[in-house]
Parts: C-alpha cells; structure tokens; sequence
C-alpha cells in the first residue's frame, strides 16, 4: 500500500472564497442544484449549507456575533473525512465502498445501489444521493488525480492553503507546530481527528479548530454504527425468546384444559 | 447535544415504513403458524395455512418494496453477489442489511414452500409444476421447512429494528431496544392479520382463542420493550416534542397497545382489537422512523 494521504485543514486561515467548492464541482463535473437556480440560505452567508451527493466540499461558515461590532466568523472546508475506520465502508452491502492504496475511502458509483445505509451510517452527515446518477456519492480524495501523481483538485485551488494536501504523517507534524504557534500567540486551538489512537483511529482529514467541534457541526466523539450490534442482537434474541416460551406455554395450556375436560367428561365419570 | 444529530437522514421513508411493517408481520405471521404446525394439532391447520400464505405474499411484497426504493433498483442484486465477480457471495455479517438481504430472500423461499405445502395439502393447486413442489413439502420436509421458515420468520421480525440501531442516527441509534421492539411488534401484528384473516379459511374457535391470549401477552412484552426503549433514550426523548411524539403516544401507546389490550381482557370482539393492533404496528415504525428522517431539517434550520 501506498502511503495514507490526506487533508490538513487549517481553519484559521480559511477566507470562506469557496474556490474549493468551485474546484470540486468543476473536476468531478458535479451537477447544480435546482437547475443552477441558487436557493438562498436567507439567514447566512453560507448558502451551500452542508455536504450531500452533489456538494464534495462545503465551506461552512459560522457567525459568532453578539452585536454588531462583537463577533467572529470562523470558516470551515468541510469534506469527507476519509475515516481509518469508517462507518459507511463497515455497513455497505454492495461493496461499493471501498479502501485505495492511500488509505482514503472511495464509492464506486458502477456498484452502488442506492441503498442508502452509508447514509445513515456516516457521523458526520457527510454522504448523500446524487439525484443524476441515483447513488450515494461523496469526496474521493481525488482518487483519479491522485494516481497519476496529481494532488486533489481542491486543495489545488486554495489560495491562502487552509486545505493542506500530503502524507498524513507529515501533515500530522505540520499540524501540531501550527497549534504550537498558534497557542504562542494565545489563540485557543486544538486538532479534531489528528490522533491516531482516537475516535475512529484517526481521520485522514482532519482540522485545526478554534472552538468546540460542536460549533463546526462536528460530533464531540464519532464512533462506528456497529457498536451497538452485539447489544441490539442480544435484547432481540432475548425478546424472541421470551414470545416464543409464552406461545408454547399457551399451547400447553390448552392442551392441558382439553385432557382435563376430556378427563372429567361423561365417559369418564 | 447527541452525537448523533450531526449525522444525514437516509430518506428511508414511504417504501420501507411499509416494508418494515410487512416484513415484521409476514416474519411474525410465519413464526406462530411453524410453532402451530410443531406443536399444535389437526384443528390448527387453518391458521396454519393462512400464515404460511400471509407470510408467502409478505415477503414478495418486502422484496418489492426494497427493490423499489434503491436509487439504481436495477442493481438489487448486487447486495446477493459481487457485481464485478458474478457469482461470488456478497454477504457482510456484521452489517444488518447485508444479513437482512440474504435472509429475505430465504424467508421469501421458505415462506412460499410452506405455502405451497399447504395449498398442496388443501388440493388448491392447479399447475402440475406447483402440485408437485407443494406435494414434496408435506409430513418431516414440511416440519423441517417451518422450522428453519420459523427461525428466518423471528429474525425478518427483528432485524430491521438492529439495522437502525446500527447507524448513527438520532434515536435509532441511540438505543439498542429497536430490534426487540419491532420483533415483538412483528408478531403481534402477525397474530393479529391471523385473527382477522383465518377464520375466512374455518379456523376454529380455540386456535383463534390462543392467538388473541397469545396478541395480549406479546402486546405487554411490546410495551414493555417500548418503555426500557424511551428510557434508553434519556436527553434524545425531547425529539418527541413533536407530532411524531403525540403518535407515538396516542397511536402506539393508546390505540395500537392499550386499547386491545383492554378489549382482550373484557374478552370483547377479536377482530376489533386485531385491527387496533395492526394500525399501532403501521404507527410505530411511521413515529420511529420518521421523527429521525426529520431531524436532518431541523440541523440545517439550526445553521449546524
């Protein structure tokens, strides 16, 4: 296998431009929305408002204001995150889903179905249909550029770098100098999804984060759908198991009450 | 706040809500038909072959609705086999739809063997073809059919409750109950249909009298299962704040629950409470399903 690739993604430095939002949808010829007539968000400045099957990359923007001269926006280029254990790739009943040699997570649309369980197994919301091709469709790293040696069209086109493409190793260092850095000067900042040994195993696209990941939309603590296999299986079994010994014991019942009303019939007498 | 509101809604709507309820009530229809076939007697045989039926033209009707719900319905047949090495299995155990898919198609195998048996048995069948497949299923192999039938049955029942909870979505898998929930509500709907659709066939007062004794007991089981659920929930049960939370409680709870359970104990007609039954398993996959399928506005409302 090839070396795990990824995204770094430096929100601090985000200028909410949206040239990768522009960059994804031209390379992957994603389709427009609503026949190319833009839906207003009408309370935001963000009017792509979050990741589906024709949206690969969204920059979300969050307005912090108390009033008009206190606040902040902090901006964020949301993308899949290419899970080291990924939910949508355990669930997938086609094997759609798959893991490339850069340890990114790739759907191939020829075997997807539309089944939608990646859906519902992402924890961060990050897949959706694509309405013209009728599957479940997300970033894939750029799985075609990447093989021939070309970074991700997005990170391409960024202009200030807050999307950092390469060797998860060496953007991992990367990071952690920047939080350094950024800490030095009394900013409060901390990595979401840079430990290997935390949720998921790590992400291999991870972000520098000024806030709680809450307010990025982010789940605090991303776990895999399957850990509730084991329990909801045991109850059900446990619930089979139960209706099953009340249906014999009617049963018995009633054939009970048969012998003994045909015990203590007229013949018997 | 749950890890699980930041997650998107699959749109599992007005397909699989159906399916989810037909699927439980053919699963739930079979189990007590195979169980009366084991260890009931000759006067059983309507109810019998009335499950075997219901659960045969309930699990065409699942697959129809899985298949037509996928967005390439074509490709249905990728979930059985590996689409680019036909005919290597595509089977995933630790994914409930993976299991699912193959053990609808088997339910669906066994269900229509069964119900051919029967027909068999009752000389209803006209092909030569489906008289000598129904004239196999008789005596041990019809025994040893609702067995394994029986078994598939509880698990169709079951399994799409663990399907959700297996997912990170809001309350499906915040809970582990929802598969031990829709299995018990699987099976008194399934005794319910029976109730309302056997005597038609001459099924006789005493089976009817066991499966109205049996629909209670499983109805409190129901409940139960139902309020270990709500309580697994904790902070999550404020999405119940809404008109899915009102159905759940009016629908389910009251009609679909209480109610029949009351009309059983004051021994007042069968096929009223059998009916309440049915409309109360039809509400309680609609509440579940789509009080989670909505939250997915709500986020966005909220700019998350």
């Amino acid at each position: 296998m090839a070396e795990a690739m990824g995204f770094f993604t430096d929100t601090t430095v985000c200028i909410g431009c949206k040239a990768c939002e522009v960059a994804c949808k031209e390379w992957n010829q994603l389709p427009a929305e609503n026949g190319g007539v833009r839906e207003l968000s009408g309370d935001s400045y963000d009017n792509t408002r979050k990741l589906d099957g024709i949206h690969w990359r969204h920059v979300r923007f969050i307005e912090q204001f108390k009033g008009p001269y206190d606040g902040r926006w902090l901006m964020m280029s949301d993308v899949c995150k290419h899970c080291v254990q990924a939910g949508c790739l355990e669930v997938c009943p086609t094997g759609a889903i798959i893991r490339t040699q850069f340890d990114t997570v790739v759907i191939q649309s020829d075997v997807c179905n539309g089944c939608r369980a990646c859906i519902a197994a992402c924890p961060f919301g990050v897949i959706d249909i694509n309405p013209v091709s009728g599957t479940a469709q997300k970033c894939t790293l750029c799985y075609d550029r990447l093989q021939v040696g070309l970074e991700p069209a997005c990170s391409k086109a960024c202009p200030t770098d807050s999307i950092q493409f390469g060797s998860i190793a060496e953007l991992r260092t990367r990071a952690h100098k920047r939080v350094d850095q950024l800490k030095a000067q009394g900013v409060k900042a901390e990595l979401y999804g840079a430990d290997p040994e935390g949720a998921l195993g790590g992400l291999n696209s991870f972000y520098l984060l000024v806030d709680e990941p809450e307010v990025y939309g982010l789940p605090r603590h991303p776990q895999l759908p399957s850990r509730n296999l084991a329990k909801s299986s045991t109850f059900s079994v446990a619930s089979a198991a139960v209706l099953g010994v009340l249906a014999l014991v009617g049963l018995r019942k009633r054939r009970m009450d048969e012998q003994s009303r045909a015990g203590g019939g007229p013949g018997n007498v | 706040m749950s890890d699980s509101f930041f997650t998107g809604a699959p749109h599992w709507t007005w397909f699989i809500i159906p399916y989810f309820f037909v699927g439980g009530l053919a699963g739930g229809a079979y189990f007590l038909s195979a169980l009366l076939d084991w260890f009931g007697g000759a006067e059983d045989r309507p109810v019998i072959r009335t499950g075997y039926d219901v659960a045969a033209v309930g699990a065409i009707l699942s697959g129809l609705l899985l298949t037509i719900d996928l967005g390439r319905p074509l490709r249905f047949w990728h979930m059985l086999f590996q689409s680019e090495h036909f005919p290597a299995i595509m089977f995933k155990g630790w994914s409930p739809i993976s299991f699912g898919a193959w053990a609808i198609l088997l339910f669906g195998l066994f269900a229509v063997l069964s119900a051919l048996g029967a027909r068999a048995e009752e000389g209803r069948l006209q092909m030569p073809a489906l008289r000598a497949v129904g004239g196999v299923v008789r005596g041990g192999v019809a025994k040893l059919v609702a067995g394994v039938g029986g078994l598939l049955g509880l698990f169709i029942a079951g399994y799409t409750g663990i399907l959700l909870s297996v997912t990170n979505r809001p309350i499906w898998a915040d809970s582990p109950w929802l598969g031990a929930l829709f299995l018990a509500s699987g099976v008194s709907t399934g005794a319910a249909a029976l109730i309302l659709l056997s005597p038609g066939r001459g099924a006789t007062e005493r089976t009817l009298g066991w499966l109205s004794s049996f629909d209670a007991k499983a109805l409190v089981v129901e409940l139960l299962v139902l309020i270990a659920f709500i309580v697994s929930l904790g902070s999550v049960n404020r999405v119940w704040v809404s008109i899915w939370g009102l159905l759940l409680l009016v629908g389910v709870v009251w009609f679909g629950i209480l109610a029949p359970l009351r009309m059983h104990a004051k021994r007042q007609p069968l096929a009223s409470a059998a009916k309440l039954v049915l409309v109360g398993g039809f509400l309680l996959r609609l509440a579940t399903m789509l009080a989670s399928e909505g939250i997915d506005r709500y986020r966005v409302a909220a700019g998350l």
